[in-house]
């Protein structure tokens, strides 16, 4: 949990002196925003008390990043009034947002890499035509932002030799040396590590304390119980409900952001493992960089179970899903398929291990599990266009292939219905179910899934892990790794917790708690207790 | 080799890598703004054209630099509109410009002045001559400084003082100024520029502009320097070694004007071993020629290293929905 910091006196005076005209810092009222056919806001209405931590919910595409590139001058409203401290302002661009005080952490980072984090909180704000004098004010800034929000960082370091997380405090930085007293963020914790993400928290009950207004946008509900005062939900472009965080529920929250009951556990009964359909033997893993990544991982996977691998981005992970699954060279070890060793090697290590039976969903599905300007029928089909299905000889039958495509598409409730549309106009979940469709409708004895609800809103997550658990009672053997904690622990039969590119434990998930699961992720704690 | 000798080489390297130094600085405004510029060689042969042509005309060596200027400014506002508004391939728009120069200066130069595309005969007060700087002659006599000082500094034409001046004038701009900060952030990440509110297709025409303008005195010089008169495509691909010393010295100033010293003196070194014999048998003048272009291969494919470039380069900038 996050730890409160308790508010002084003298953060109360720091308050703007505007803030007796009204106890709102933004008031939102009756927003309209088209893009062509695309209603994207419809009449919304928002109000955020003054020092607030306020959450904003909702799936992707219900509007939330548009309100807020509305707030923050990207965009124009096409009617509809924003009030800042009880004043109407006409926002037209985002340097007139920062004048009044609004700023905005982007979710991808609006930072140059290869400059110094000073130069990059001077940029744009500098203060004459030479650098000098700005470089030092900002410096002596940097320290003083420090010391009162807790936002330590080494000015002279450079942006791509710093961590996420630093990046991140850049951002929030370079927010506040423009003097923001409203701060939105939007999804800040995708990119982050579960510590990262604790003492972003952290940083923020600092800011709220210190009287500033914080807007969080994001889908994670976990967060928003976690860090929020108040809550709105927003569903297919118009704004639900506006909550008070301790008056709600992460259940009633996703049934508000979804418009129907979601089943937030995952529902599933006990495993009935089997044979041993994989087992991987010593397997050592170099990276791009001929760093070992994977050093000496042993483990198996029986039919009628899944298996989970815990860690941290960046254990080595990566590395064994995509030697496992053929696409990265292994330097040593063994991966058996039902008892056979599968010959991986070479370029076309892929393409043998889907013939032997092992289906392979990548973390990555738009680099590696699609190409996103494709059309959709042909990604459903990508990889397996030799299949005696789609045609005979040098011609490929378009019709049948097209015909499973919309026979997928029903199956696994693929929005748009549209095999001809471009894959990139799906959204991520919808992206994620062309990818676990065409891989699990092979009938694989092995299914390895790398992130599978990445970037995926809640009532397509419900949907996916039904999927694979679905797969599991039709007695396959499945190998699932995330970098999200609950997902594991709710799919899994047996978590595996890798660290520096070695497995150091084994868990029940029914057993395992969350603490005893994050040492472990941390290096410490109880070795392999195999 | 004797100090004359020595000196004579040296003095020929600063005068060849003049040219150099002004393309590479220029080119430099524009690819570290995130435009990727191989029309170098096209604004300087626009440039050595219209300077000459004027120069001729008027009888002004100053009206001929500001046509050369103008010239080269215009074509680098044709080319910032195709890469920068209408989002066209930089490489392309580079490309168009370079046919465009050699085309359009022939032809003009034969319907002018009917000399096969060569222009006039440039006469004293039409073009730039030595300017001797103070104290050389007072100095000449000093052992060892003397003669550098007055042979080798002194006595260049203005627009090799003007190159070498913006050497530190560049380095200055980019990294110590406000325009330089946000002129190297467009070229890396020009998101992180619109969001802090500064126009990207502003800062990208300015960096084209510059690089417009320092492309019209390297024109100048070859035209109204150092020779009197336009030839049929006198900028001889210059262009493109200004660009492989740009990359060569990883955009930075000072290593730039290095490596421009350095390409400049491979030239000096092949106009002195023209007619060398080796071993008896005289070596052919095209193979002492092909030399600075044969070392530009392998030094750009040996011995550069990764060379990373402004990340953002080369693609034009929109904002997405």
């Amino acid at each position: 949990m996050v730890s409160a910091v308790v508010s002084t006196g003298e953060a109360q005076a720091q308050r703007p002196l505007g803030a007796a005209a009204s106890d709102l810092a933004i008031e939102l009222v009756k927003i309209n925003k088209r893009f062509g056919p695309v209603h994207a806001n419809k009449d919304i209405d928002l109000k955020v008390r003054r020092g607030t931590v306020h959450g904003i919910v909702g799936e992707n595409g219900a509007g939330k990043s548009t309100l807020m590139s509305i707030l923050y001058g990207f965009y124009t409203a096409d009617s509809g009034e924003i009030r800042v401290n009880g004043r109407a302002e006409a926002i037209t661009d985002s340097r007139y947002a920062l004048k009044l005080g609004i700023g905005m952490v982007h979710q991808h980072f609006m930072l140059v890499d290869n400059f110094s984090i000073l130069e990059n909180v001077v940029l744009g704000a500098e203060d004459s035509a030479l650098l000098g004098k700005s470089l030092t004010r900002a410096r002596a800034e940097l320290t003083r932002l420090a010391r009162e929000y807790r936002l330590e960082v080494d000015p002279d370091a450079i942006i791509e030799d710093v961590s996420v997380g630093t990046q991140q405090r850049v951002e929030i930085l370079k927010a506040l040396y423009r003097g923001a007293d409203v701060l939105i963020l939007d999804e800040p914790t995708g990119v982050l590590t579960p510590a990262e993400a604790d003492d972003l928290f952290r940083v923020l009950n600092v800011l709220r304390d210190q009287g500033k207004t914080i807007i969080l946008i994001t889908h994670k509900l976990r967060e928003i119980m976690a860090v929020t005062d108040y809550v709105s939900v927003m569903r297919q472009g118009q704004m639900v409900e506006t909550l008070k965080t301790s008056e709600t529920s992460p259940e009633q929250l996703a049934e508000l952001m979804v418009g129907r009951r979601v089943l937030l556990r995952v529902d599933k009964g006990a495993a009935h493992p089997g044979d041993t359909f994989l087992s991987v033997e010593d397997l050592v893993v170099k990276d791009d960089l001929g760093v070992t990544r994977v050093k000496g991982v042993s483990f198996s996977v029986r039919a009628g179970e899944i298996v989970g691998i815990a860690g941290v981005a960046g254990n080595g992970q990566s590395e064994l899903l995509e030697s496992v699954s053929g696409m990265r060279d292994q330097s040593a070890g063994t991966v058996k398929l039902k008892g056979v060793p599968l010959s991986l090697e070479g370029d076309d290590g892929a393409h043998r291990a889907r013939k032997a039976g092992l289906a392979h969903v990548p973390e990555d599905r738009q680099r590696m599990g699609l190409i996103t300007s494709f059309e959709e029928w042909e990604n459903a089909m990508l990889g397996y266009e030799d299949d005696k299905a789609y045609g005979k000889g040098l011609l490929l039958d378009i019709n049948a292939a097209r015909a499973e495509a919309r026979e997928r598409i029903a199956k696994f409730d693929i929005r748009p219905t549209n095999e001809r549309l471009k894959t990139a106009n799906f959204s991520g979940g919808n992206q994620q179910k062309i990818v676990l469709a065409r891989e699990m409708e092979r009938n694989p004895d092995v299914l390895i899934v790398g992130q599978p609800t990445r970037g995926v809103d809640i009532g397509a997550i419900e949907f996916i892990h039904n999927q694979i658990i679905k797969m599991r009672d039709a007695g396959k053997a499945i190998l699932l790794v995330s970098v999200e904690l609950d997902e594991i622990r709710s799919l899994s039969d047996r978590i595996l917790v890798m660290f520096d590119g070695q497995i150091v434990g084994e868990a029940d998930p029914a057993t395992a708690t969350e603490q005893e699961l994050g040492l472990m992720m941390a290096g410490i704690g109880k070795e392999a207790g195999k | 080799m004797d100090m004359v000798v020595i000196l004579s080489t040296l003095d020929a390297t600063i005068r060849l890598s003049t040219p150099l130094l002004l393309a590479c600085l220029a080119g430099m405004y524009s690819e570290r703004a995130g435009v990727f510029d191989i029309g170098l060689e096209g604004k300087m042969l626009m440039a050595a054209f219209a300077a000459a042509a004027t120069a001729s005309v008027t009888g002004s060596v100053w009206a001929g630099l500001a046509a050369g200027l103008g010239i080269s400014l215009m074509t680098a506002l044709l080319q910032g509109a195709a890469a920068i508004t209408l989002k066209g391939n930089q490489l392309i728009a580079g490309t168009a410009i370079n046919m465009l120069a050699v085309g359009l200066t022939t032809f003009l130069g034969i319907q002018w002045f009917a000399q096969g595309g060569r222009t006039p005969q440039l006469k004293e007060g039409e073009r730039f001559t030595e300017v001797k700087l103070p104290f050389a002659d007072e100095l000449a006599n000093v052992p060892v400084v003397g003669p550098i000082y007055s042979d080798l500094i002194s006595g260049h034409n203005i627009l090799v003082y003007i190159a070498f001046l913006a050497v530190p004038v560049t380095w200055f701009v980019l990294f110590r100024t406000r325009f330089g900060l946000r002129l190297r952030a467009v070229g890396e990440n020009p998101k992180a520029v619109d969001t802090a509110g500064i126009s990207v297709i502003a800062m990208r025409y300015q960096a084209v502009l510059i690089t417009g303008l320092l492309c019209g005195f390297a024109g100048a010089f070859f035209s109204i320097a150092q020779g009197s008169g336009f030839g049929n495509n006198m900028t001889a691909g210059k262009g493109f070694i200004a660009l492989a010393a740009l990359i060569f010295a990883k955009w930075k100033p000072v290593p730039a004007m290095f490596t421009c010293l350095l390409f400049g003196f491979l030239d000096a070194l092949q106009i002195r071993l023209q007619g060398v014999e080796v071993g008896g048998v005289q070596v052919p003048v095209q193979a002492i020629q092909a030399l600075p272009y044969v070392l530009t291969v392998i030094l750009l494919a040996g011995f550069i290293g990764k060379a990373v470039g402004p990340k953002a380069g080369g693609v034009a900038y929109s904002k997405e929905r």
